[in-house]
């Protein structure tokens, strides 16, 4: 379990993080959605003890998160927005050497890489220099670095940034069995459709505050389960309804055409701020 | 012990790195150097005497604590500041179960790899120069303290500075100006007292002096060795700290 107690981020006059209090459960994949600036690669970083809170405290199973921390270090694993591979290593090596950095014993370390390099269906590609790799190729392998260990959470920032959509699927189904073995999933995200694939609860974040919160359905359900867009001369009006017959009505009513949808975690984020999650 | 097998993982990353680019880092270690042997050592070095040996004699300790210095502070600052604020590796380090003092520990001895590897040719290259020194076990540990020292500097500069222009700049502004200036090319003695007491209290010029009086007989110079020893505890101890706070 994770406990995020009134965390706090600034920098200078400008708070990124304010006052972020959470329980994430274990067995739970949980997304942080969010716009650029919102504050979730932030809390990624506070999690993860590569940045130091203002104040407030973060609780991995009852133990105190810090960068001394090395107890509460082997709980959780990592896998950052940007690519920190050793780009000049083979797949292999960068693998073992995540492996030494958590003691993994020799004979364990090569039936582990092993195991992982099929799970992110990489075998074949084991002793490549990682600099020969796609950007896909190079994710599959961050997340196969951050489980060498077993750790029982593993943290993401924003996993498919700038993965084209097959690649990008592939990353979540990586993840959905991963949380079926158990592991318990945060991730950050700024796309809407990643966050109602694969989690289970979301929290919205914006400006640096915790805005929502509940499974991608609770959300929905507080604006509405049907959306109507209606385009007009300053852009596009949109209109939720509790069901369809509702926006039947409405639209009967319209001299123009209009896009009838099921509502979306983008019509929660504009309910709530009036501005779309890109913005 | 287990923080002991984190600095280790962290040195062997650095070994690993080096074994990979080695013909690269072969011939950028061998260039500068050479260099000097051949402007310094070969065209002056046996013409001129200086404090009672040949110039090439004098001047070869000088580069070599240059090249330590050089060696072990560009293979710490450049790599660390690297790999910091562009690849962002270092954060696989910050967020492994080992303690800061590991992840600089092992990033310093990488540096001082690097830094000795760089001496050793030289080293080589001097005697096939013509040079006659001594190189005991003093001279090693002095050396290796050099590098050492340096190494920790790098560490320091990595984490301190936001930008690679920055580090440049720290390269350019102290790094530079301590090798010509603290008696590796010339005796402090000629300058004017303010500007050799200066000097004196930088590190560079102790470990030139340690390791010439080392190389040519002259005895332990105990005094310079202590500072040097005394410099790299310090620096070693403000690199955890930077890191430990290093964002």
């Amino acid at each position: 379990m994770i406990e995020i107690c009134g965390l706090c981020k600034s920098y200078g006059q400008i708070k990124a993080l304010d006052h972020l209090s959470l329980t994430i459960n274990q067995g739970e994949v949980f997304g942080l959605l969010g716009p650029n600036g919102a504050g979730k690669t932030t809390t990624f970083r506070l999690l993860t003890t590569l940045a130091r809170p203002t104040a407030g405290k973060v609780f991995i199973s009852g133990q105190e998160v810090n960068r001394h921390s090395v107890k509460v270090k082997k709980e959780f694993g990592v896998v950052p927005q940007q690519l920190t591979l050793d780009s000049d290593l083979t797949a292999r090596e960068n693998l073992v050497l995540h492996g030494m950095l958590h003691k993994i014993p020799g004979r364990e370390m090569s039936i582990r890489i092993r195991e992982l390099l099929a799970l992110v269906e990489l075998e074949n590609r084991s002793q490549s220099p990682v600099n020969e790799f796609s950007g896909g190729m190079k994710r599959r392998l961050m997340i196969a670095r951050a489980m060498m260990q077993r750790p029982s959470i593993l943290f993401l920032d924003e996993p498919t940034a700038g993965l084209d959509p097959q690649v990008r699927r592939q990353i979540w189904d990586l993840l959905r069995r991963l949380n079926i073995q158990g592991v318990t999933v945060l991730l950050t995200t700024h796309y809407i459709e990643e966050a109602e694939q694969i989690c289970s609860r979301v929290g919205i974040l914006n400006q640096g505050k915790l805005i929502a919160l509940g499974t991608p359905d609770e959300l929905k359900a507080k604006v509405g389960k049907v959306v109507v867009e209606v385009p007009n001369q300053c852009g596009t009006e949109y209109r939720v309804f509790e069901n369809r017959e509702a926006a039947a009505r409405y639209i009967a009513e319209l001299d123009r055409d209009a896009l009838v949808r099921e509502s979306s975690l983008e019509d929660v984020f504009i309910e709530l701020t009036g501005r779309k999650v890109g913005e | 012990m287990n923080e002991m097998f984190g600095a280790y993982t962290v040195f062997y990353r650095e070994m690993m790195l080096l074994r990979k680019k080695l013909p690269g880092f072969f011939a950028g270690s061998i260039v500068g150097p050479l260099l000097y042997l051949m402007a310094f050592g070969w065209s002056l070095g046996r013409n001129i005497q200086l404090g009672g040996v040949t110039y090439l004699d004098f001047v070869v300790p000088g580069i070599l604590a240059v090249s330590a210095m050089n060696g072990s502070y560009n293979a710490t600052g450049a790599s660390l500041n690297i790999s910091r604020l562009y690849h962002r590796s270092f954060e696989e380090f910050l967020v492994a179960p080992i303690g800061v003092w590991s992840i600089v520990l092992g990033n310093v001895l990488g540096g001082c790899m690097r830094g000795l590897f760089s001496s050793a040719v030289i080293l080589i290259m001097s005697y096939l120069f013509g040079a006659h020194l001594q190189c005991n076990l003093y001279f090693i540990i002095t050396l290796f303290l050099t590098c050492f020292l340096f190494a920790s500097l790098g560490v320091v500069a990595a984490m301190v500075v936001n930008s690679h222009e920055e580090m440049a700049n720290f390269g350019t502004f102290v790094i530079l100006p301590m090798s010509f200036l603290c008696g590796t090319f010339f005796q402090l003695d000629v300058l004017p007292p303010i500007a050799s007491n200066i000097i004196m209290l930088l590190p560079l010029t102790h470990s030139a002096i340690a390791l010439r009086a080392i190389a040519l007989g002259a005895g332990f110079p105990l005094t310079s060795f202590l500072i040097v020893t005394v410099y790299s505890i310090v620096l070693f101890g403000f690199g955890i700290w930077v890191t430990y706070r290093v964002e």
